[in-house]
């Protein structure tokens, strides 16, 4: 039984980076319509910025805050130059784009920091508390908590303020257009916001996949899995599915043999395809507007 | 000086003209309907006047010349658009759809809510219910509620009498009466004489992208392009 609550607090912990992720994916799909497969190395990118503030004498917190917001501006300054562009064009240009975009910032960040892997100090520690009898990694309970704030945060700006409503309105842009909604720039705030969600995703990764410039590419499968099952319109959706999806590799990787190591991309890939085969609106996600 | 004018206005789709020099007018306050057969160019022109399509001529609001229009620096301007199929927010719910109207004001007024939910009980019976799930009719009450939300200085609806029962289209133009005697301008697309001459004042009748006769909408009322079809 404690082996079995302690995998399930490791699996929220992993299925919080993977919702943290999902959730930006989710975010960038509903404001564009694109789904962005640099979405993974962006975060990558940010753990490494994040990773250079520390090595220079930051704290940190600190550098976790400068990294959100300089992720926060990247994003918004890769859509202005990259995608706004594109805005008339088929989407799938713009997939593409992203496509190219995942390269380019991996070999960005292997020219600038190499491609050897760094150990990289999260603020939390590998020692356990126990509750109820039941020994916890500080690192787990820190990584969800963190992680499921940012979903928290995230929901609360979408559901409580006008710019929550307005990016909640650009998944029918023409509509949002008539209501006098300035698409391009909710588009750009869209991306911004997925940049520094996935920046959490990153930092929070790093500490236990070790940073080096491929370090999100399994995560980002996971979260296309997580993105999926939440039905890819669905921020909550996304964050649910991100967890559901953490536990069960987890709990699979503990009981039955070989599915949490070599085989666990291959378990998610199949959570994958069978969600986009049975369910293609997945367990939470409602159907997409046609998009003009 | 008129609240909108367009002087000649062309918009082509490929070979097709689709207007061919149209010059109209809509005064502050006005009730004004845009009658004609299937493809005489009313839907296109409510478009040329929101931007959606490319024109040539000229358009004004409130006297000044608009050069390059966009449909959501219309809605800015305080120009509404209801388009046939009425532009609602499908997955999102009745309740958001009603703020995303005032979103080009600050804030949104809990007085204008009740208002619209009073105009509208059912809107505020489903309020919380995604606008998707909505029937043909209350989807067209939840646009106009909108407008209503807007409070534009002048509102453009495309066809919102389209599919649906005569009883919701009565209570819809009871409606669009109030929001015209709240002083906001009306310009109705409509494939129903009789109906859109009922409630507007003035009348522009399009033939093949022209107007083919335009003044008060009891002299227009006889004229001979409007005595076919089999719903006027």
């Amino acid at each position: 039984m404690t082996a079995l609550v302690q995998h399930v607090a490791s699996g929220v912990a992993s299925g919080g980076i993977y919702g943290s992720l999902a959730l930006a994916i989710v975010l960038i799909y509903r404001a564009t319509g694109v789904i962005n497969l640099a979405q993974g190395e962006l975060a990558t990118l940010s753990a490494f910025g994040c990773w250079t503030l520390v090595d220079h004498g930051w704290a940190f917190w600190p550098a976790f805050g400068a990294t959100l917001a300089l992720s926060f501006g990247g994003g918004v300054a890769l859509h202005a130059l990259l995608l706004q562009p594109l805005r008339n064009s088929p989407l799938l240009r713009s997939v593409l784009v992203t496509a190219g975009l995942a390269l380019a910032v991996n070999g960005l960040d292997t020219w600038i920091w190499g491609g050897a892997s760094r150990s990289f100090h999260g603020p939390f520690s590998a020692s356990a508390v126990t509750a109820g009898g039941v020994a916890l990694s500080k690192q787990d309970l820190g990584v969800a908590g963190v992680s499921l704030a940012a979903a928290l945060v995230t929901g609360l700006l979408l559901v409580r303020t006008k710019l929550g409503l307005g990016l909640r309105a650009v998944v029918s842009p023409v509509e949002a257009r008539f209501a006098g909604v300035r698409v391009g720039a909710l588009a750009a705030v869209g991306w911004g916001l997925a940049a520094a969600l996935g920046a959490v995703a990153g930092m929070l990764a790093a500490p236990s996949l070790q940073l080096d410039p491929n370090m999100m590419q399994r995560v980002l499968l996971y979260a296309f899995a997580a993105a999926a099952l939440g039905g890819l319109l669905s921020p909550v959706g996304a964050v649910v599915g991100g967890i559901v999806l953490g536990v069960f590799l987890d709990l699979a990787g503990a009981y039955v043999h070989r599915i949490g190591g070599e085989l666990r991309p291959a378990t998610a890939l199949a959570v994958l395809a069978g969600v986009l085969l049975l369910r293609p609106n997945g367990l939470l996600g409602g159907t997409a507007p046609e998009r003009a | 000086m008129s609240l909108l004018e367009l002087r000649d206005v062309h918009v082509r789709y490929g070979e097709i003209r689709a207007l061919r020099g149209v010059t109209l007018s809509v005064e502050l306050g006005d009730f004004v309907a845009i009658l004609g057969a299937n493809g005489a160019g009313k839907t296109t022109t409510l478009r040329a006047i929101s931007g959606l399509v490319k024109t040539t001529g000229e358009v004004f609001l409130e006297g000044s010349k608009l050069f390059r229009r966009t449909p959501d620096g219309m809605a800015r301007l305080g120009v509404a658009h209801v388009p046939e199929g009425r532009g609602t927010f499908t997955t999102l719910s009745v309740l958001d759809n009603l703020r995303l109207g005032a979103w080009t004001r600050r804030g949104t007024s809990t007085r204008d809510l009740a208002h619209v939910f009073e105009l509208f009980p059912l809107l505020y019976e489903r309020r919380e219910r995604r606008a998707g799930t909505l029937s043909g009719g209350e989807q067209q009450m939840l646009a106009i509620g909108r407008v209503l939300m807007a409070k534009p200085i002048l509102a453009l609806l495309d066809e919102p009498s389209r599919g649906l029962e005569p009883v919701v289209v009565h209570e819809l133009f009871e409606a669009l009466r109030r929001i015209n005697e709240g002083g906001t301008a009306i310009v109705l697309a409509e494939h129903k004489p009789a109906l859109a001459l009922g409630a507007a004042r003035r009348a522009f009748v399009l033939e093949n992208g022209r107007v083919a006769v335009g003044g008060d909408a009891a002299d227009v009322r006889g004229h001979e392009l409007l005595r076919v079809g089999p719903e006027s």
